[in-house]
C-alpha cells in the first residue's frame, strides 16, 4: 500500500534526533508492549508480516504522532481484534477509554506467475505496480532500474504472508540503485541497496 | 480515529492500553510473566551491541575470520555463540574502507540485526532518518556528526526483506597489538549502523 509508513525519500523532515548511545526503552510499558507482541508472534497468533502490515494500516494521523512502541501496541491490539481474540468494545472497557486500532486490510496477493530468477550482474527493473496490500517494495524504487548484486535465501512472500494467502517463498535480490537515478536532480550521490522480492522484479531487455 | 483534539482526550492512557492487551493475552492462555522476564533478559543481556563488536574485533585481527564473516554472516556469528530470531535467515556484513562508507536503515519500519548489534534506538525508527538517509545520506551523516571526505562513496542499505546487515567499521589507528576484547570495547552500535566511525 502507498501508505504513510513508506517514508524513504519523503521531503520536509528536519534533523535526525540523534544521540550517541541512545537508550532503547524509556518506560516500563514499552518493554511490556515489545514483549507482548513478540510473545504473540512466538505463539503463532500472527506473523511478522501481519504485524508490520497492521502498523502500516494505522490511521495516518495516529501513525505520525505515535511513538514506535505505541505503533507496536496498536498493531498487536488490532490483530487480536481481527483474529477474534477480543472485541474492540472489550478492549476499551478494559482500558477505560478509546482504544485506537488500525484500519481494515485490503486483499493480499500471491506470487507473480511471470516472475523469473536473476543472477548477480543482471540489470532489472522494479515492476510499476500499485497494490493496496502489504508490500515490501518502497515506493522510491517503483519502476526504477538497478543491478543485482547478490541473491539471498527465500523468505515468505510478504504480500501473501501478511494476508493469510498461500504462496511460495521467494528469494530476494540485493539490487543496487543509483540515488541520482531514483531522484533525478533531487538527491545526493549514493548507491542505495534494497532487498527486493523476485515477484517485484522484471528483466530489462 | 483521532481527528480532533476532543477525540484524543478520550483515548485511554498508553499504560492502560498495554494492561488491557496483557489481560486479553492472559485470558487467552499465554504465559505472560515468564515471557516478560525472558524478554528482559533478551533485550538487556543477550541482544547487545557487544555481540557485533566481538565479530568486528575478530575480523580486524583474523583475516580468515573476516572472510568467513563477509561470506556467511550467520555462520560466523553462530560460531561465536550468537543466535538469531527465526525470521532472520541471512546476515550480510558490510566492510567500510577508505573508499566506501556503508550505512544501514529501514525506510518502511525498523528492521535491524538486533540480536547482533542491539535493538534499534529511537532515531533509527523515527521519521526523519527513515525519510532522509536514502536520499541525502551525506548531509544526514554530517548533521549526525560524521563528515566524510568527498571521495568516499556512500552505500545505503535499506532493510526491506528479512536479510539483515551489520557494518564492519574501519579499525582505528594506534591500536595494534590490542587484545580482541579491548578492541571490541571500541566498537559502538552507531559504528555498526554506519552513522559513526571509530
Amino acid at each position: 500500500m502507498d501508505g504513510i509508513h513508506d517514508l524513504g525519500g519523503q521531503e520536509g523532515f528536519g534533523k535526525v534526533r540523534f544521540e550517541q548511545g541512545a537508550k532503547v526503552f524509556h518506560e516500563e510499558w514499552e518493554i511490556k508492549a515489545n514483549a507482548l507482541y513478540s510473545l504473540a508472534v512466538k505463539s503463532g497468533i500472527f506473523n511478522m508480516d501481519e504485524y508490520r502490515h497492521a502498523i502500516e494500516r494505522m490511521e495516518p494521523r495516529h501513525y505520525l504522532s505515535a511513538s514506535y512502541y505505541e505503533r507496536s501496541l496498536t498493531s498487536l491490539a488490532s490483530l487480536c481484534v481481527e483474529k477474534g481474540i477480543v472485541s474492540q468494545e472489550e478492549l476499551e472497557r478494559l482500558a477505560g477509554g478509546v482504544y485506537p486500532l488500525a484500519l481494515p486490510s485490503a486483499k493480499g496477493r500471491s506470487n507473480n506467475p511471470l516472475r523469473q530468477s536473476f543472477e548477480p550482474g543482471n540489470l532489472v527493473r522494479v515492476r510499476n505496480e500499485h497494490v493496496s496490500c502489504h508490500v515490501r517494495m518502497p515506493g522510491y524504487i517503483r519502476g526504477k532500474q538497478g543491478i543485482v548484486i547478490r541473491v539471498t535465501p527465500a523468505y515468505p512472500y510478504p504480500d501473501a504472508h501478511a494476508h493469510g494467502i498461500d504462496a511460495a517463498s521467494e528469494p530476494t535480490y540485493d539490487v543496487e540503485f543509483d540515488a541520482l537515478e531514483l531522484w533525478p536532480e533531487g538527491s545526493e550521490s549514493a548507491k542505495v541497496h534494497v532487498g527486493v522480492f523476485e515477484s517485484y522484479l522484471e528483466t530489462v531487455v | 480515529m483521532m481527528n480532533t483534539e476532543q477525540d484524543k482526550l478520550k483515548v485511554a492512557p498508553i499504560e492502560k492500553r498495554v494492561e488491557a492487551i496483557d489481560q486479553v493475552l492472559r485470558n487467552y492462555g499465554l504465559e505472560i510473566e515468564s515471557f516478560v522476564d525472558h524478554f528482559h533478559d533478551l533485550a538487556f543481556e543477550q541482544w547487545i551491541p557487544n555481540n557485533g563488536a566481538k565479530l568486528v574485533a575478530r575480523a580486524w585481527v583474523d583475516p580468515q575470520f573476516k572472510e568467513f564473516l563477509l561470506r556467511d554472516g550467520v555462520g560466523a556469528a553462530k560460531s561465536m555463540g550468537f543466535s538469531f530470531p527465526a525470521h532472520h535467515r541471512y546476515l550480510v556484513a558490510l566492510e567500510n574502507t577508505d573508499a566506501v562508507q556503508n550505512v544501514i536503515c529501514c525506510t518502511l519500519c525498523s528492521c535491524t540485526a538486533f540480536s547482533i548489534i542491539g535493538l534499534p534506538p529511537d532515531w533509527y525508527k523515527d521519521l526523519e532518518y527513515r525519510a532522509r538517509v536514502v536520499r541525502e545520506a551525506r548531509t544526514v551523516l554530517k548533521e549526525m556528526g560524521l563528515i566524510l571526505p568527498s571521495h568516499v562513496q556512500i552505500k545505503v542499505w535499506d532493510t526491506t526483506a528479512d536479510t539483515r546487515y551489520m557494518v564492519i567499521p574501519q579499525k582505528p589507528k594506534g591500536v595494534d597489538g590490542w587484545s580482541e576484547s579491548k578492541l571490541a570495547d571500541l566498537v559502538t552500535k552507531e559504528s555498526m549502523i554506519g552513522v559513526a566511525n571509530l
